[in-house]
């Protein structure tokens, strides 16, 4: 059965924006819950930092006040990094894809997406924010085990899992980029209190605390930390996990169904795997730690393009696919 | 509400459809016994319980996305067609009398689209005016001399039919380009599967869901005669077109891919569809875009719906279309108006299904009779769609008579004349109670080799007390509409309610 260039292109954005939503989801919860400085101050600044956002923030708010940086990142439908917007990009994937996907997931996003939009008409009070989230989190779940259970596997679920695991791996490495910044300010303050909670944050954020503190029971570094969510190969959201599910479906998605083309994103995605296998965590921070991310996520898109050229006929974009509105 | 909750009251005890033909009554002198058993079940629900379901079956339209997109200011909003869970029901009788119509209709047509295309044998006789076809901007001069498999240029055909007030059932109008609303049908039936089970309980109903294995049926037959296995796809104008649901529905119940112009693209006369492993042959496309914008190179140039060189694909016989281009000459209103004499012409038989009493006003004393009883008549131009130019004489001011009147002098030949029909009415869940509201009923027919008609149709319906206009557009809603099986509950055979 052929697979329509455009289709697997959707499928692919429609898992990624799903997954953003989810990653977003724990990042403003996290943040809330357990983000607080010893004032009991939340820096939400970092969360408008991790998605690079500044300058589209400032140019609409004056100051990253909690409020503003919560309905930023939730509801607001002229921001492409807001759930609102996610949510309406996956939906509107979803919705083309219709004739391919199964009733079920579409009707799950659907229903979230309203739900979501007839939300975003009402303020969410801080101390509500937990619950909003945990319910979007669960909502992304529920697409995730609603896909396992229900999607058709040919093609276009490898280009499902593929679009998963490559946004998975890009969040991560944004998750440690900024937090690896803001959280150093200087050498005098590691390994203090205040430190140590935030690398805490860190790992609830990508779901990865208690099993850190299994594989790490005796202590807690910035090192330890980046190194377990860079490299762990049990950890979900490790890159290394990420970029070795990619690998395995592109090979079998080449061979099964006898493609011509990917073997320039098979070859990326070697070199990626390569590097990252090749260097120790405490080499790669001596190295610079935001470097090395950088071109990590700089790898990433350069898979995604040639997953683009390859198979979808173009070099996709993020939003080019469906129009915004 | 007029009902007390919890409580059992004859639901139907103070309903009247006053002098209408009433689809679940029948008529005065016609009671429609088949209807016995249904009418007594409703009768014995409570009306809180029959608005609970009634809501249940709204919210899971939306929710499965059951929707056509409406356009308002700049937004675009998923709208649901209201659905009312009274069903409309058509004996077995009925619907014999019905599908021969519809065959007899469709082979007419099919007939006529052929024949001026080639010979043009009806308009050198004289039977049906030549430059109501040839001068029509639906014919397409690109079709003539060129054969099409079987002979078939309307592949599905929608035919509009109302029921006066004894009961008879008209053609109000053909629908032979891209008719639209079979999904409806089908998927009226499983939200009436989903919250009115006991309703349907042994009642006997023809089943609806094998119309995406007819289709497809139709589109294999069709293909190219030299492929094994033919590649059928659906062609849509895209996910904002506001039938895209359908589309959806269609290419989902086929089993083949839902394509947009962009995906397709013909090389050496060839079409094909780009895929994650390159291009691949297409052969046989169920297209939902119009002529007009099938192929910016011979048609609309500016259109980005279509393929370019898609007409000369099909001319070289490389891929098959369905709808057949140009079939739209044959449902214009003007021509309409000659379809029984057209039925006359090439079967020698009366049609079964007659028309709505049609003047041509192009005709002398059809004009002088559309003049003698303007306001009781409909006018209506012939070249436009979409209701454009209509007068309503019963409802037309003295100016608008005045003013028709003068059109109606100046040029007759652009003008029909219709007598308002009393279009039937059926039980209708409303906020008061069940009330009647008038409907209409739209019949699919898929023809390849041979014509089948589903054996149902889109029952559409008025929402608003006392109108007559059933678009969804203006307040229409729709009804399953249950075609019984023959031999079952004919004969009004008692049982027990709803339990």
């Amino acid at each position: 059965m052929n697979l329509l260039a455009r289709y697997a292109e959707c499928i692919f954005w429609m898992a990624r924006y799903m997954e953003r939503a989810e990653n977003l989801a724990r990042i403003l919860d996290v943040h809330e819950t357990f983000a607080r400085d010893t004032r009991g101050m939340t820096n939400w600044f970092s969360i408008v930092q991790l998605n690079a956002d500044e300058k589209d923030f400032f140019s609409r708010h004056d100051r990253p006040t909690a409020e503003a940086v919560v309905r930023y990142y939730m509801f607001d439908s002229q921001h492409a990094n807001s759930l609102v917007s996610m949510l309406r990009m996956a939906r509107e994937n979803a919705r083309v894809l219709r004739p391919w996907i199964s009733t079920e997931m579409w009707t799950q996003i659907n229903v979230f997406h309203n739900k979501l939009v007839e939300m975003s008409g009402k303020d969410v009070p801080i101390p509500n924010l937990s619950k909003v989230c945990t319910w979007i989190k669960e909502e992304c779940q529920t697409h995730t085990g609603i896909t396992e259970g229900t999607f058709y596997r040919d093609q276009g679920w490898y280009f499902y899992q593929l679009g998963k695991y490559i946004e998975r791996a890009d969040q991560t490495t944004r998750l440690l980029d900024i937090k690896y910044h803001t959280l150093l300010p200087s050498p005098v303050e590691v390994g203090s209190t205040l430190d140590m909670s935030q690398w805490t944050t860190v790992l609830r954020s990508a779901a990865g605390y208690h099993a850190f503190r299994r594989v790490y029971p005796r202590g807690m570094t910035p090192t330890t930390v980046a190194g377990f969510m860079m490299y762990n190969e049990g950890f979900p959201r490790s890159v290394v996990m990420c970029v070795r599910q990619i690998d395995g479906l592109l090979t079998r998605l080449k061979s099964r169904y006898t493609l011509r083309g990917g073997s320039e994103a098979m070859e990326k995605v070697d070199e990626l795997l390569g590097a990252l296998l090749a260097r120790p965590i405490e080499e790669v921070i001596r190295g610079g730690l935001h470097e090395y991310l950088d071109w990590v996520q700089g790898q990433l898109n350069g898979v995604t393009n040639e997953i683009g050229l390859a198979f979808f006929g173009r070099e996709p974009v993020a939003t080019a696919q469906v129009q915004s509105q | 509400m007029s009902v007390p909750e919890g409580k059992a009251t004859d639901l139907l005890s103070s309903y009247d459809p006053g002098l209408y033909y009433d689809e679940l009554f029948g008529g005065r002198d016609r009671p429609a016994e088949h209807a016995a058993l249904i009418r007594q079940r409703l009768a014995g629900l409570n009306f809180g319980e029959l608005l609970r379901r009634s809501q249940d079956a709204e919210r899971e339209l939306y929710n499965l996305g059951i929707t056509f997109l409406v356009y308002s200011n700049k937004d675009a909003v998923d709208r649901i067609l209201p659905f009312d869970i009274i069903p409309r029901v058509i004996s077995a009788k009925e619907w014999a009398h019905l599908e021969a119509g519809i065959n007899q209709r469709v082979a007419a047509l099919n007939l006529f689209l052929h024949d001026i295309y080639h010979d043009q044998k009806i308009l050198k006789d004289g039977v049906i005016p030549a430059d109501l076809v040839l001068g029509n901007n639906c014919f397409r001069p690109q079709m003539v001399g060129l054969d099409v498999p079987f002979d078939t240029y309307i592949h599905i055909m929608g035919v509009d039919l109302v029921r006066d007030r004894e009961g008879t059932f008209r053609v109000l109008e053909d629908n032979g380009r891209v008719p639209s609303g079979v999904s409806y049908v089908v998927e009226n039936r499983h939200m009436m599967q989903r919250v009115f089970p006991d309703l349907m309980q042994d009642i006997g109903i023809r089943p609806v869901d094998n119309y995406g294995h007819k289709l497809l049926d139709a589109m294999m037959e069709i293909a190219p005669q030299d492929v094994g296995d033919p590649q059928v796809v659906l062609l849509s104008p895209g996910s904002y077109n506001s039938a895209y649901f359908e589309h959806i529905f269609l290419a989902r119940e086929m089993g083949v891919p839902l394509v947009e112009g962009r995906d397709l693209v013909v090389e050496n006369d060839r079409v094909y569809m780009k895929t994650t492993n390159g291009l691949a042959r297409v052969d046989s496309i169920y297209r939902r875009i119009d002529d007009a914008f099938l192929d910016p190179k011979a048609f609309n140039p500016d259109s980005m719906l279509g393929v370019p060189g898609i007409l000369e694909a099909y001319r070289k016989g490389n891929v098959a279309l369905a709808n057949a281009i140009g079939t739209g000459v044959a449902d214009d209103k003007a021509i309409y108006c000659y379809v029984p004499r057209m039925i006359k012409y090439y079967l020698d038989q009366d049609a079964i299904i007659p028309n709505v009493d049609t003047r041509i006003c192009r005709e002398a004393d059809s004009l002088q009779y559309t003049l003698d009883n303007l306001d009781k008549l409909v006018v209506k131009p012939v070249g436009e769609a979409g209701g454009y130019g209509i007068t309503i004489g019963p409802r037309a001011s003295k100016e608008e008579l005045a003013d028709c009147r003068a059109k109606l002098l100046a040029d007759p030949a652009n003008y029909i004349s219709q007598p308002v029909v009393d279009l039937s009415v059926c039980p209708t869940v409303t906020e008061d109670g069940i009330d009647p509201r008038h409907v209409d009923l739209r019949p699919f027919a898929i023809t390849g080799k041979n014509t089948w008609v589903l054996p149902g149709g889109l029952t559409r319906v008025a929402l608003k007390k006392g109108t007559l206009i059933v678009n969804s557009s203006q307040g229409g809603g729709s009804k399953d509409t249950w075609v019984l099986q023959d031999g079952i509950l004919q004969d009004g055979v008692q049982e027990g309610g709803a339990s």
